[in-house]
């Protein structure tokens, strides 16, 4: 039976130091790799037989503004269906030059999903087929989940309007 | 034919048609785009655009407290809200450690399994109506009206029902509520006998099949790796159920089983849809069993006891200086929650409906996303349709699944 522990040690065992921050909030085991490591981690889990995570559940990016020189975090959750366990997986870019490398190639799935990462946060996949935004306008110049967007404030008092209040 | 006037070489630059399939064509159900590139009638290549209905959920969610984003879950895939609501529900119970007491999770099972239905009834008749048949759509559709009614006597509202709350539900169900639930599971005049008049409509009927069988269908390992899930991916072969393999709300006690398909065709997610109906009917009267095997004060517990997020009665309120702090604190949001990052997910009506939630510790997430199951899987419907005829291509979609809502979030 496949248990964080195993695939904690194969890792290891793979990649040495370069994965860090080894967690297991709520029992999934989470860590970071850097980001040039990526598809090998995510093709090193795909391919060997004993780890079999060849489902991609999730991606996903995270803004940190205060973290300097590793603004994005880009998520990844896989799934092995076999022995029914899941991982997550994190690689952090600074906001400058936010190039991390494209999944399509090993997913399809994560062709939208990347697209859909690019278009909020502007990580930039390098290898994605079509990397356009896909839910906001196409002539939209911002990326607007990053934390400098706040939703508008509450308590502001200029948009005061005679008949419909605030 | 010598005096046939040739046209120069290069003149015509392409030999096929450009259709604008959408974004509102009565046909797709939803706002969806695709561009086609027809030879005659067969597609060679097809575009699609998703995002004309974006709504910016997760950043609104952002700058709400946990209760308030409950609404938004409602408006993902809609034909199945109270799924939705209950995966929110166990995403914060998870990230605040909430034990549910055993009747609510039964309880949350008989909606789930309603939502189910509900959701399943509407894809399976609309493939009909999609192929040329629209009785069958007629009559399932007066169930889905019992549905909402049941959905009604419990949270007040039907289509975005905002159902439950962390920790339990808002109210006990009331008597009404157990009298219509019974109603819809009558064997004889129930939901039932119309699902089986349904399939005696449509499974074995010749027409239907030849519509179906072989249209859109998709491998086992394509669908994985295009991240399927759902009955979408069952009827591809892989059993995969979230129910099954990370339970929750006691699941775990219930005998139910997983219909696979084999092809991964319109046919068998039609099959598959149809048999979890029958299953979600058999597991909603286990769990009705078990809800009225409850006896004294058991019988009435409808909610945790989970006083910082979950609303005191309003009697307390006026009465106690607890509740009242508590109510106040709850009402303006001003409860923080620990801090922490959480994935949970619920095996939704068209697939896995994933919350990514990452807390700082403040009184609203630091990060939410949904994972949007039919977002992911929509992706493979250019290579679905490639090749198949235009009216394939209909179908195909309506037996998707696909939300609007749920796809642009």
């Amino acid at each position: 039976m496949l248990t964080n522990t195993i695939i904690q040690q194969r890792l290891t065992e793979k990649f040495g130091e370069q994965l860090t921050n080894w967690e297991e909030p709520y029992g999934m085991l989470t860590f970071s790799a850097p980001k040039e490591l990526n598809l090998k981690v995510l093709q090193f889990l795909f391919d060997e037989p004993e780890l079999k995570f060849t489902f991609l559940t999730d991606l996903q990016a995270v803004h940190y503004p205060d973290n300097k020189g590793a603004e994005l975090a880009v998520v990844y959750h896989m799934h092995n269906f076999t022995d029914n366990i899941r991982i997550r997986f994190k690689v952090f870019t600074d906001i400058v030059k936010p190039d991390v490398y494209s999944a399509t190639a090993l997913f399809q799935s994560a062709n939208f999903m990347e697209r859909e990462t690019y278009d909020f946060f502007g990580v930039n996949f390098v290898g994605h087929p079509n990397l356009i935004r896909i839910l906001n306008v196409d002539e939209m110049d911002y990326f607007p989940m990053r934390k400098e967007f706040p939703l508008e404030d509450q308590t502001r008092i200029d948009k005061d309007d005679e008949m419909f209040g605030r | 034919m010598s005096d046939h006037i040739l046209l120069p070489e290069g003149s015509i630059e392409k030999q096929t048609t450009t259709l604008n399939l959408g974004p509102t064509h009565p046909a797709t159900h939803g706002v969806f785009q695709n561009i086609l590139e027809l030879d005659g009638e067969r597609i060679m290549q097809a575009t699609s655009t998703v995002g004309y209905i974006h709504r910016a959920f997760e950043k609104i969610a952002e700058r709400r407290p946990l209760y308030q984003i409950t609404p938004l879950t409602d408006r993902l895939n809609y034909c199945s809200s109270p799924i939705n609501n209950m995966g929110w529900h166990l995403t914060c119970e998870k990230l605040l450690g909430v034990q549910t007491p055993k009747r609510v999770d039964y309880l949350r099972i008989i909606i789930m399994e309603l939502a189910r239905i509900s959701d399943h009834l509407i894809c399976n008749s609309i493939v009909g109506v999609d192929s040329g048949a629209y009785s069958g759509f007629l009559y399932l559709m007066q169930f889905r009206e019992l549905i909402y009614e049941i959905y009604e006597e419990v949270c007040g509202s039907r289509l975005t029902t905002n159902i439950g709350r962390i920790g339990g539900f808002e109210r006990n169900f009331t008597n009404a509520a157990f009298e219509k639930l019974e109603k819809f599971l009558d064997e004889k005049n129930g939901y039932p006998a119309q699902l089986r008049e349904f399939e005696n409509l449509f499974t074995r009927n010749r027409i239907f099949m030849d519509r179906t069988i072989g249209c859109g269908p998709i491998s086992a390992e394509r669908a994985m790796n295009y991240g399927f899930t759902g009955p979408n991916l069952r009827a591809a072969g892989v059993d995969y159920d979230v129910r099954v393999h990370t339970p929750y709300s006691s699941y775990e006690e219930f005998d139910f089983s997983i219909p696979v398909g084999k092809t991964g065709d319109c046919y068998d997610r039609f099959l598959v849809r149809n048999e979890e109906m029958w299953q979600s009917l058999s597991i909603i009267k286990q769990a009705y069993q078990k809800v009225q095997s409850f006896k004294g004060a058991e019988a009435d517990v409808f909610h945790a006891d989970t006083p910082a997020y979950y609303l005191p009665e309003k009697k307390d309120v006026y009465t106690k200086m607890e509740a009242l702090i508590y109510h106040f604190k709850i009402v303006m949001g001003e409860t923080a929650m620990p801090a922490g990052e959480v994935y949970s997910s619920v095996e939704g009506a068209n697939g896995e409906l994933g919350f990514y939630l990452i807390s700082d510790g403040g009184r609203t997430p630091y990060r939410l996303h949904f994972r949007r199951p039919c977002f992911i899987y929509y992706q493979a419907y250019p290579e679905l349709i490639k090749d198949g005829m235009l009216s394939d291509a209909v179908i195909t979609m309506s037996s998707l699944n696909l939300i609007a809502g749920e796809l642009d979030a």
